[in-house]
């Protein structure tokens, strides 16, 4: 589904009148998603999780190297085919109460991506809003919900408005940044199972990426782990947990706070 | 001997346009030195506002302190006066608050930060000069585990990555040899490999110095991972506490119960994680009776009136009917 073959990022520094040393965020990453599969990203913070995440969206373009998206390279596409592409590659942010728009009712939330890819999608606007309330109901909201604002919704509630825009299109990947890291336990542990239970349902392929190993390891078959813009190791994920091979993988497991008491 | 700290039927309402919200609902927990005590909760249980009493922080209004009262060393905290709040809080009581970037001062140097908290500890006890006071903090900075401390003195905070931030924050609230330490959230900003660091080096304190600790968090994990003893707060009571071992092995709670049971461990398949149906009750008007009532399993009739706290066994006490039999 996604391929990434010697992904290079380099951030050029510096203002007017001195240039610095560039800051190279990921260097020579190759990584493969199948299709169906759960894919965990893992690293601490400027480990360049978010960079990987960005190039993948296009929102930033690699330096070198390749991302090939169902066997397409991103990088030569037209900007009409990338048009159609982005309709298949969704993002679910982390933060709730910031990745919705506080004036937009949770239709037009929803509906929005739909009117985006009108070309692609060719849905007129009956067609959205049904669109929309079907999708809410897989998520665990009802069409009541429709013409409500994000500030009448929890934490959790307003997670699954944002799963509900992502899945709208119909996507083939949903890439998730720290979707649960601003929930508590109990609504995370709702949100996990809604994507696990999401993905049996509809066949998607997820790119998760946490800081949080223990959601990690119930979420995901695969992890790869980033750490200093270099991707260390990477495998399914009972074989990482279970027997990590390199230093900076153990270390990182070790520091991980397990719910069990110490003897 | 007096425990250090002792909270006795602290209700809080805080004020809104709809009404008082009933935000502490009897408060009852005693700390003794050496304690490392977590009080864990889901956002807006109170954990914080408990915290912020302690050092009576809580601005009133809009707060407003029902009843109950908060012994520190045996004086009661609310009804002293502000002049000798202002020789506890610093000294005598040390705070660490979450987020590490925004708790120094971007355009001050860490040792002046640091040498400040440092006089103005002492301005409560006997002289020191600025010179005495740069040289403790160099010993605070070298102590929390700061590289080079002496000559980082003269740093500015930006210099600092995330974790020696925290660090420093942890210098600062310990400069005055505080007896006990209110550390609010203090590493959910950080990385695990640094919240392990920073975790470790409040123990070692602990063991060093031998003062008591409110770590407040929202992570089970890293209570049982560094407290003597755990506090589960839930819509503003208490409803278990005691040691670590006994509250995690046997949690006696439905609603701790219910909060270990969202946690994705080792041992749980994908899929099979327990989450906590419905929603925290509004305070404004909270069920009558047990507050967990309305989401809970094992709610009966019984559920109506506030469950008495009862001890299950040596320490451990639960707030439940269930355990009452």
């Amino acid at each position: 589904m996604l391929e990434i073959e010697g992904l290079t990022k380099t951030f050029m520094r510096g203002g007017l009148l001195r240039k610095s040393a560039p800051v190279t965020a990921l260097r020579d990453v190759s990584l493969t998603v199948a299709k169906g599969e759960s894919f965990g990203l893992v690293g601490e913070s400027g480990s360049g999780k978010s960079t990987l995440a960005r190039c993948i969206l296009r929102l930033d373009q690699p330096t070198s190297g390749r991302i090939l998206f169902e066997g397409q390279d991103m990088a030569r596409l037209s900007p009409a085919a990338m048009r159609r592409l982005r309709a298949r590659i969704q993002v679910v942010w982390q933060d709730p109460y910031a990745s919705l728009n506080p004036r937009m009712s949770v239709h037009d939330i929803v509906t929005e991506p739909l009117v985006v890819h009108r070309a692609a999608i060719g849905l007129d606007s009956r067609g959205r809003t049904e669109r929309a309330a079907r999708i809410l109901a897989q998520v665990g909201l009802g069409p009541q919900h429709l013409h409500r604002y994000p500030h009448e919704f929890s934490g959790g509630q307003r997670q699954r408005i944002g799963i509900a825009r992502a899945l709208v299109t119909e996507p083939a990947l949903l890439l998730l940044d720290e979707p649960t890291s601003a929930l508590d336990v109990s609504v995370q542990a709702q949100v996990l199972n809604l994507l696990v239970d999401l993905q049996a349902r509809l066949g998607l392929t997820y790119f998760f990426i946490s800081h949080d190993l223990s959601v990690i390891r119930y979420i995901c078959d695969r992890v790869a782990l980033l750490h200093r813009g270099e991707l260390v190791e990477q495998g399914p994920t009972d074989t990482i947990f279970d027997a990590p091979r390199h230093e900076v993988t153990r270390t990182l497991l070790a520091a991980m706070p397990e719910v069990v008491v110490p003897d | 001997m007096t425990a250090l700290l002792e909270i006795q039927g602290l209700h809080l309402g805080m004020q809104s346009f709809d009404g008082e919200a009933h935000v502490l609902n009897g408060i009852d927990l005693t700390i003794n030195r050496g304690e490392i005590w977590g009080v864990v909760g889901e956002t807006g249980c109170g954990k914080s506002l408990t915290g912020l009493s302690v050092s009576r922080l809580v601005p009133t209004p809009p707060a407003r302190y029902r009843a109950g009262r908060i012994l520190f060393e045996g004086q009661d905290v609310l009804s002293m006066p502000e002049s000798e709040l202002r020789k506890l809080r610093g000294r005598r009581i040390g705070m660490i608050f979450q987020d590490p970037t925004t708790n120094l001062n971007p355009s001050f140097r860490i040792g002046d930060q640091l040498v400040d908290v440092a006089l103005a500890a002492a301005r409560h006890s006997e002289r020191t000069t600025r010179v005495a006071a740069r040289d403790l903090a160099a010993r605070m900075l070298d102590k929390v585990g700061i590289p080079n401390a002496a000559s980082r003195l003269d740093d500015y905070p930006h210099q600092f990555s995330g974790g020696m931030r925290q660090r420093v924050l942890i210098a600062m609230a310990l400069i005055g040899q505080p007896s006990l330490l209110i550390a609010d959230e203090p590493t959910t900003a950080l990385d695990v490999s640094v919240q392990a660091q920073v975790l470790a080096l409040l123990k070692g304190m602990v063991a060093e110095t031998g003062m008591a600790v409110m770590l407040i968090t929202h992570n089970l994990g890293v209570v049982a991972q560094s407290c003597t003893h755990v506090a589960v707060m839930y819509a503003g009571n208490i409803v278990e506490s005691g040691r670590v071992a006994q509250v995690i092995r046997r949690p006696a709670h439905p609603y701790t119960q219910a909060l270990l049971a969202a946690i994705p461990t080792r041992h749980v398949a994908r899929g099979a994680l327990q989450g906590l149906a419905g929603s925290v009750p509004d305070l404004l008007a909270p069920p009558p009776g047990c507050r967990f009532a309305p989401r809970c399993a094992h709610a009966s009739a019984a559920c109506a009136t506030l469950p008495a706290t009862v001890a299950v066994e040596g320490g451990h006490r639960v707030a439940c009917v269930l355990a009452h039999a």
